[in-house]
């Protein structure tokens, strides 16, 4: 028992744990939707536009909340518009757009050393070093990003589903896609700090994908997401904290191996479910192929 | 524009010298058409013929040129046309996502109560009751993926339904679906249409759908006729909207085109002589045609 409770002794323990249960559950939530619209390259890509973002507004002595968040959006939105040019590919827009901006981080750093130490903590994550107002932040993230998902629940599955056919029934693309491109770039920026720009793809899509493997329905596969996130986050703490490891890759190991039991179970059910119900005609083809072969 | 309010003898749509395309590229140019109040309408072209593009004007969705669309008298713009309900191609369906049946039906009802998020009582039982009509009701809680083909046209059909339209317009129902899901598709419209819903739809099928619709529209860049096929569907006619040799075959009350094209031919000559098949010997052509199948060149 004092395993779970002695930890509650430090201070920096409860803000990390309260830090990573809100950004596991932020981006298990968004996730859903990242995959679900094959961005997951996308989410990959702001969190290294946003680093640059971040270096520009501390040269620039720029809150990094500000600098970093508008530069997130700004490039999701950069996306959008050069992915909408016929002849330049989403995935190509992606890379030219978010690895500039990530360069310009790099070279910002390389001829200014003096803060390179902040700098590992945001490529790498450190809960350690999470402050009170970056839990402010989180919360009211994950807050806003919440209600985000619950008013335009039905535009942004419809939007999610079928981009095409969502307009014809009166859904504002424009308006929700730009939403959207907001709200994840805010959930990088506050994600930064817990789980760092080279993990947060990571925490974007392996929940997600978890739970579309438990639910062919998407309002539960958001809630299965979620919990996935926010679990992982608990126990990507307690385990970062027990064995000495960074909490940021603790966070996605955790989050890894649960996908990899989930994917083998369900594999292994659906495999045993398909030879009980297979039909006697294909497994008398199937010996007539051994026969063959 | 209250005064101009229907006339009951007033078309449902109405185009008016539309040109309309996207890039600015007109897609279908100087387009006057109507079509009245319980019209059964098929629209038929080649591809790129703008056929989809001529559908989706009517939504809204295209950037128009010039001219100007009405439904119902209310002229469209942007933003949703109230009452029309829309089924795309099922090919265009991703049919991997994870949406129940009635997830996907609710979509249609999506601006009801727009801000909350999950279903009401009175949603669940709308979708019930129009599935049961549709005549699959007890699905609504399967995956659109575990359907088969006519249940998944049908669970499009009942999206396009919640929201009561008195418009429904169909992109290519019938493409890539059995024979069987396609007369029973079009079955299902006839009976809808019978209700009184006025319904548009597209097809690359002039023998098995269009040659059975009331009224059919020829498109190619513009409107080249319409009218009652048993009328418009002329060797003249359809060799100006396709751009190709067509043959018009009429016996019996019963409209056969004919693609002059060899493949074409075949094809059509095979439906013609339909149940003597099986008295000839499958050896019809050349012998090194039926060769050409697996004599693919070693790589």
């Amino acid at each position: 028992m004092s395993l779970v409770t002695e930890p509650f002794a430090y201070e920096f323990f409860r803000q990390g744990l309260f830090a990573s249960v809100l950004v596991g559950a932020l981006c298990g939530m968004l996730g859903v939707y990242i995959i679900l619209r094959r961005m997951s390259y996308i989410g990959h890509g702001l969190s290294h536009s946003v680093f640059g973002g971040a270096v520009v507004g501390y040269v620039a002595s720029i809150n990094f909340y500000l600098a970093a968040g508008l530069w997130g959006f700004l490039s999701a939105l950069a996306i959008n518009a050069t992915a909408r040019r016929r002849r330049i590919g989403a995935d190509a827009a992606i890379g030219i757009i978010t690895t500039a901006s990530f360069a310009i981080g790099v070279a910002l750093i390389s001829k200014t050393r003096s803060f390179t130490r902040n700098f590992e903590a945001a490529l790498f994550g450190n809960i350690l070093g999470v402050t009170p107002t970056d839990l402010i932040i989180v919360a009211v993230v994950t807050i806003a990003v919440a209600a985000f998902i619950l008013l335009f629940y039905k535009p942004l599955l419809f939007m999610t589903f079928d981009v095409e056919v969502a307009p014809i029934y009166g859904v504002n693309i424009g308006v929700v896609d730009s939403l959207f491109a907001l709200a994840m770039a805010a959930t990088i920026v506050a994600s930064i700090n817990v789980v760092g720009v080279t993990l947060i793809a990571a925490t974007l899509v392996i929940p997600s994908t978890t739970a579309r493997l438990l639910t062919d329905s998407f309002g539960r596969m958001i809630v299965i997401s979620t919990i996935i996130g926010a679990v992982a986050g608990v126990l990507g703490m307690y385990v970062s904290y027990w064995l000495d490891i960074s909490s940021g890759a603790t966070i996605v190991l955790l989050e890894a191996a649960g996908f990899l039991v989930v994917f083998v179970a369900t594999t292994v059910t659906r495999r045993r479910r398909s030879w009980t119900e297979q039909p006697v005609s294909t497994l008398v083809h199937d010996r007539t192929g051994d026969d063959l072969g | 524009m209250g005064a101009t309010q229907s006339a009951p003898d007033r078309a449902l749509v109405e185009f008016e010298g539309v040109t309309c395309g996207y890039d600015g590229e007109p897609v279908l140019r100087d387009v006057d058409l109507a079509i009245p109040r319980g019209g059964f309408v098929g629209i038929v072209g080649p591809s790129g013929a703008g056929k989809t593009t001529l559908l989706r004007s009517i939504v809204g969705v295209v950037p128009r040129v010039e001219g100007r669309i009405t439904v119902g008298g209310r002229i469209v713009g942007r933003g949703a046309t109230p009452g029309v309900g829309w089924v795309p191609q099922l090919e265009t369906v991703d049919w991997q996502f994870p949406a129940t049946v009635r997830e996907v039906v609710l979509m249609g009802r999506w601006a009801e109560r727009r801000w909350r998020a999950w279903a009401s009582k009175d949603d669940r039982q709308r979708v019930d009751r129009l599935l049961d009509r549709l005549g699959i009701g007890g699905l609504a809680d399967r995956h659109i993926r575990q359907l088969s083909g006519g249940q998944q046209q049908r669970v499009f059909l009942a999206r396009a339904m919640i929201g009561d339209p008195s418009l429904l317009l169909l992109d290519e129902p019938t493409s890539g679906v059995d024979l069987k899901t396609r007369d029973d598709i079009l079955h299902l419209l006839a009976e809808l249409n019978a209700d009184g819903i006025t319904i548009v739809l597209t097809t690359h099928e002039l023998n098995t759908v269009a040659a059975h619709l009331p009224w059919v529209v020829c498109v190619n860049g513009r409107v080249i006729a319409e009218g009652d096929p048993d009328q418009i569907f002329t060797s003249a006619i359809l060799g100006r909207t396709y751009g190709a040799d067509l043959r018009v075959v009429r016996q019996d009350g019963i409209i056969l085109v004919a693609d002059a094209a060899p493949h074409r031919l075949r094809d059509a000559l095979r439906h013609r002589h339909d149940g003597f098949e099986h008295a000839h010997h499958e050896h019809v052509g050349p012998d090194h045609e039926h060769r050409e199948s697996d004599g693919a060149p070693p790589s």
